[in-house]
């Protein structure tokens, strides 16, 4: 088998459509993942497991008491350490394969092109509308596939967005709700979280069908997952004809 | 004419924590007026002062979204299953 550690991606490439060939795509990647909170978390964590070569991770926040219901890279011992800081110490001991980019910072328009320049997929794992309406257009205009995921209480929502091929996140929402504390249980981010690192997996192998033109919700009270049809908007400022 | 409405919960909490409703009315927006009378406050959270859907609402009837329709005006028959899904972000949507 190809490469050192590699023994350890054993039972995914036994996988049809994976194999030495789909690892080392894997292994030649780079994913941004946006936000290392209750979703980056558990991203961050499954696709440094799957051997994803390369993460950025991007988050301006430090850990604090109240993350740590749902925030599974950051413990007790991290209250006040940078978020990024805290998730690479844990993702380089879990798998040293994975290189991995620390950006401590907010994402702003001025920021965003030399943080996520080398990315070939972003990971939207924000907790707020105005920076994830940032990341939305600057996915579109790099054309990069871009993986949604957003959380509220039972509640959690994603989709996979191609640049100019489907909706973007504008399309579907032309404003965010007014921003405020919002309540969660850990599980739910835990949940949206494996269907955006099993997005990414799916898009870096190029197998499967992605969550394309569909929106996700699902709910976890009542345990179901539905899903409605979405679509480019003609006139959408970020991705429409002008 | 009676249809079934979806409520996810980031907005259960305007409907007394139903899932689903059932409501009268043959286009969404008389929907929406049937559900604020039974829900009052219900139609202030989804539409503005002109009566017009939020820009962070959306509502799809079979799963298609009613801006690529007739909007408020799309008209409904028997079967037809609403769902409402506002935006969430992290933001309080109550
Ligand atoms: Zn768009």
């Amino acid at each position: 088998m190809q490469g050192h550690g590699w023994l350890r991606y054993h039972r995914q490439m036994l996988l049809k459509g994976w194999g030495e060939e789909g690892q080392r795509k894997l292994s030649n990647a780079h994913v941004a993942i946006v936000g290392v909170g209750g979703l980056g978390c558990p991203v961050a964590l499954y696709l440094t497991a799957a051997g994803v070569g390369t993460l950025t991770l991007v988050d301006a926040d430090a850990v604090e008491e109240t993350n740590l219901n749902r925030q599974i890279l950051h413990w007790q011992k991290d209250i006040g350490k940078p978020k990024v800081q805290s998730a690479v110490e844990k993702l380089l001991q879990f798998n040293p394969n994975v290189k991995i980019f620390p950006v401590h910072g907010q994402l702003k328009d001025e920021t965003i092109e030399k943080w996520l320049r080398d990315a070939n997929i972003i990971v939207d794992a924000l907790d707020n509308f105005p920076t994830r309406l940032i990341l939305n257009r600057y996915a579109v205009r790099t054309r990069k596939p871009l993986v949604h995921g957003a959380i509220y209480g039972w509640e959690g929502r994603a989709t996979t967005i191609l640049p100019y091929k489907t909706a973007c996140l504008t399309c579907v929402f032309e404003e965010g709700p007014p921003p405020g504390v919002f309540p969660v249980v850990g599980t739910t981010p835990g949940t949206i979280a494996m269907i955006q690192a099993t997005e990414v997996l799916k898009l870096l192998l190029g197998i499967g069908q992605p969550l394309l033109n569909r929106y996700l919700i699902y709910d976890g009270l009542m345990m179901t997952f539905h899903t409605v049809k979405i679509r480019r908007r003609p006139n959408c400022p970020v991705c429409g004809k002008f | 004419m009676a249809v079934k409405v979806r409520i996810p919960f980031a907005i259960q909490s305007l409907f007394d924590g139903a899932t689903e409703v059932e409501a009268e009315g043959r286009t969404v927006r008389e929907i929406i007026d049937d559900l604020e009378k039974r829900y009052p406050g219900v139609k202030q959270r989804l539409c503005d002062d002109d009566g017009e859907l939020r820009r962070f609402v959306n509502i799809f009837v079979n799963d298609q979204d009613i801006r690529s329709l007739k909007g408020l005006e799309t008209e409904l028959s028997e079967k037809d299953e609403i769902a409402i899904i506002p935006a969430i972000a992290g933001g309080v949507v109550r």
